[in-house]
């Protein structure tokens, strides 16, 4: 691969550089839903590499395009920047754009820009584009989706005469113009275009430019251009409470001080408005007529009038919420009792082949309950995943935050949090990886905290456990049963918790300013399934490589901590703590006589976590519970169903899940000391809110360290939801024995 | 009068866009500059956000917002719809060199 034409241009300009050692590298850039991913897919051909920005946990997309021209092969590194409608910021989130075109912030020089424009709503993609000539940046301009506006399209020779830069009509999702779109590259890679647009700007603001300039710093003064350009952007971008990374302070003073002094005159208003003006000069002579209301959109605005309908809108929204929740919480039964199975037959496998040992348990224990326990999150993570790729790309999401906007906003959401929120309800680890959605960070932490609150799928064993134990199958009013009851109340009550504790925190812990609500709504397009399908391996790959080696490990930890030190005489395998997964069945064969049993019991009594259980019991106790629920919460911290085969183990009871009967009779006839009932339906209701509301699953504490890449949120996240359990339990606890229950 | 204040289906044009810094900005550079012609599309199920149709995309804003938006009737004719018809703007847009010099009107 040689790069003879590139060396040559580097040569000639002293400030664009291109390292000769490495491809070069293309950022698509470009407004949200300019089909921009879907280009960057028809580019790279789906080989993403998924990164992120350095310093800000945002995703970064890259893969290799192949150029192929007049016979020779070069290969280009493709970047996919966030979807941005300007390049003026506020916060660090929306500050990469400018870092990644500028190569600023730790992020590699880029040698082209491809800026992606939706040729059916012109002159707003235009507006980046401005932006972009400005800045003296090389750019070609891909005029997308070109297959929506086939009736009027815009010219793309008079659009690109205008602009100064190569202009090439795309189709992405079809493949249309891409071969165009491949030798424009390889032509701007050889041959920069050189835009230099200047806009004139009222006289006042020129002055004004020229005093934030001499305040830059002196890397920011590559070229005069740029400076100006620079200018521009700092003033405004800068305010005295943006949150934007590495400023430097002179050039922020001078900024304030610039916006203080134009006193009447509206800085922004000027310098958007001149923008507009230019696009809007230039438009009509890009089109054979113009037209105010394209006809997609028209479409659209038809569909809408159902989908937005007070009445049928919300009830289809209903149903297809609904309809996702189903398949999260139902259709993954089978592949999660698959992976189940599987992990069970592995572990036997090696249990009939390989002698007794302490390695052998670590290894169907430990490691192949540790590869269970992850993999157990991916029909789950799948289908949300393709859930929400067709929800995107449909443009319905929109439609969702839309819809709930107004309710989510009373509890300080962003209306895209309604679906991992909902998720929730199945399993907060794909819940948690769905608020990448939300492209601020304070909305995605927010939600992120408050999700695991929701009643998962793997508190139900518990709950069907306490309830089938504790409480009678009789019925209130002669009809309705207390059992029914009990579980509803349980779901009630979360997302009571849940709503409130978005509240609380959003006002608290994770306080941001309010940032008032600005929601594209994109005409509807048939969703594609080859990008739906590569989202969903790439989150899929991604959990796995990010949060399975944690889970992994501290399945291996859990499962040492219930097995040491082992019994002196060993005639039968400790307890299988640790092995665990979503339905609450071991997956390692269990002690099958009594006399077993009894030594199993025993050792985990003796174990480092039965010892713990005992050491926590004078903290517990106000809460009703003794030490063998705490040997249980120790287990349950793997997974909350864990609870019950962990439970079943300290009684002595092999393979015991919510239905067995032995285990529920255990319960009904364990005795304190006093001889009264250990397990009342008062310690029952209070053992199921410390369920509902403490944070017992590594697995969700691990994706949130990946996701917020600090230990900072996890150790609060486990210390909000411990304490609420712990002073909820307690209320209930002492409070119901006050009233004599 | 203010975009908050507009029936659904009335045709304005924005006069003047007031707010919050960022927003504010966020919304003129989204196009909402004055002199845009704004159609109110409709409001959500639940009365918030209202929805725009703006220079042919689908912007959705909430009442709140949206009263800081002051409108007129009616679409502007292409003379008033001129950049910076706001008194306090001044200058117009010129592209300069290169030869691609071209005027705003």
């Amino acid at each position: 691969m040689t790069q003879p034409e590139l060396n040559s241009v580097s040569g000639r300009e002293p400030g664009l550089v291109p390292s000769a050692s490495r491809a070069p590298l293309l950022l698509l850039i470009g407004n949200p839903n300019t089909g921009k991913t879907t280009l960057f897919n028809r580019l790279t051909g789906q080989n993403a590499r998924i990164g992120n920005y350095p310093g800000i946990t945002v995703e970064r997309r890259s893969g290799d395009l192949t150029l192929r021209t007049d016979g020779t092969a070069r290969l280009v590194e493709v970047v996919d920047v966030p979807g941005a409608y300007s390049l003026s910021a506020r916060s660090a989130e929306e500050q990469i754009a400018l870092s990644a075109v500028l190569g600023w912030a730790e992020n590699p020089r880029p040698d082209l820009c491809v800026v992606v424009v939706d040729a059916g709503q012109l002159a707003r993609n235009l507006y980046l584009v401005t932006q972009l000539l400005e800045l003296d940046v090389r750019v070609v301009v891909a005029l997308n989706m070109i297959d929506e506006v086939r009736d009027n399209p815009p010219n793309a020779g008079e659009l690109s005469r205008f602009l100064g830069v190569p202009c090439v009509a795309t189709d992405a999702r079809h493949g249309t113009g891409m071969v165009e779109l491949e030798r424009a590259i390889s032509a701007a890679l050889a041959q920069p275009p050189r835009p230099a647009l200047r806009i004139q700007y009222p006289s006042a603001l020129e002055q004004d430019l020229e005093r934030v300039s001499s305040a830059l710093p002196s890397e920011w003064h590559e070229s005069a251009v740029r400076a100006r350009a620079l200018s521009l952007w700092a003033l405004t971008s800068i305010e005295t409470d943006d949150e934007l990374q590495g400023i430097d302070p002179n050039l922020r003073a001078r900024c304030l001080e610039v916006r203080a002094r134009a006193n009447a005159r509206d800085i922004d208003q000027e310098v958007i408005a001149t923008r507009y003006a230019l696009i809007d000069a230039e438009l009509p002579k890009l089109y054979l007529r113009l037209e105010v209301h394209p006809k997609k959109r028209r479409t659209s605005e038809r569909v809408d009038r159902v989908l937005l309908h007070p009445v049928f809108g919300f009830a289809i929204f209903i149903s297809v919420m609904l309809l996702m929740f189903q398949s999260l919480f139902s259709w993954s039964d089978p592949a999660i009792r698959l992976i189940e199975n599987l992990t069970s037959q592995c572990a036997n496998l090696v249990e009939a082949y390989v002698p007794e040992s302490l390695w052998r348990d670590l290894l169907t224990r430990g490691v192949i309950g540790g590869v269970g326990n992850v993999v157990v999150f991916l029909p789950q993570i799948l289908l949300l995943f393709f859930c929400i790729g067709i929800l995107e790309d449909s443009g319905y999401m929109a439609r969702v935050a839309f819809l709930m906007d107004r309710i989510m906003k009373s509890l300080g959401l962003h209306g895209r949090a309604f679906v991992p929120m909902l998720s929730g309800f199945a399993c907060a680890v794909p819940a948690i990886l769905a608020t990448r959605t939300m492209e601020r960070q304070r909305d995605r932490l927010l939600t992120m905290l408050v999700v695991p609150l929701m009643t998962c799928s793997a508190r139900l064993p518990v709950y069907t456990l306490i309830i089938g134990a504790l409480f009678p199958p009789s019925r209130v009013f002669g009809w309705l049963p207390v059992q029914g009851l009990l579980m509803v109340a349980m779901y009630l009550f979360s997302t009571l918790i849940t709503l409130i504790s978005a509240g609380v925190l959003g006002r608290t812990a994770v306080k941001g300013r309010r940032i008032p609500l600005i929601l594209e709504l994109p005409p509807y397009r048939l969703p594609s399934l080859t990008g739906t399908l590569s989202m969903m391996w790439r989150r899929a790959a991604s959990f796995l490589k990010e949060a399975g080696s944690g889970i992994l490990v501290f399945t291996i930890l859990l499962w040492a901590l219930l097995s040491f030190p082992r019994p002196a005489h060993v005639d039968e395998p400790p307890p299988p703590a640790a092995a665990i997964h979503q339905q609450g069945r071991p997956v390692t064969t269990q002690p099958q006589n009594a006399a077993g049993r009894d030594h199993a019991a025993s050792a985990i009594e003796q174990s480092y976590g039965g010892r713990l259980g005992k050491a926590i019991e004078p903290v517990l106790r106000p809460l009703g519970f003794d030490w063998k629920i705490g040997v249980g919460l120790i287990g349950a911290f793997a997974a909350r169903e864990v609870f019950i085969s962990t439970l079943g183990l300290v009684y002595g009871i092999g393979d015991a899940d919510e239905n067995t009967t032995p285990l529920r009779d255990k319960i009904r006839q364990e005795r304190k000391a006093d001889g009264s009932s250990a397990y009342s339906p008062l310690m029952g209701l209070s053992l199921m809110v410390f369920f509902a509301l403490s944070c017992q699953c590594m697995s969700t504490l691990m994706v949130v360290y990946r996701e917020t890449r600090s230990l900072r949120w996890p150790l609060f996240m486990f210390g909000y939801m411990t304490s609420l359990a712990y002073v909820a339990s307690l209320l209930l606890y002492q409070g119901g024995r006050l009233l004599g229950f | 009068m203010n975009l908050a204040q507009t029936r659904i289906g009335q045709v304005v044009t924005v006069v003047h866009v007031a707010g919050d810094g960022s927003f504010r900005r966020r919304l003129m550079e989204l196009g909402l500059v004055p002199g845009t012609r704004v159609e109110v599309v409709g409001v959500a199920p639940l009365g918030d956000p209202l929805e725009l149709l703006v220079r042919g995309s689908s912007l959705s804003i909430r009442h709140a917002e949206a009263q800081g938006v002051s409108v007129s009737l009616g679409e502007a004719t292409s003379a008033e719809r001129a950049p910076g018809t706001a008194s306090r703007s001044e200058g117009n847009g010129t592209l300069a060199p290169r030869g691609l010099a071209r005027s705003a009107p």
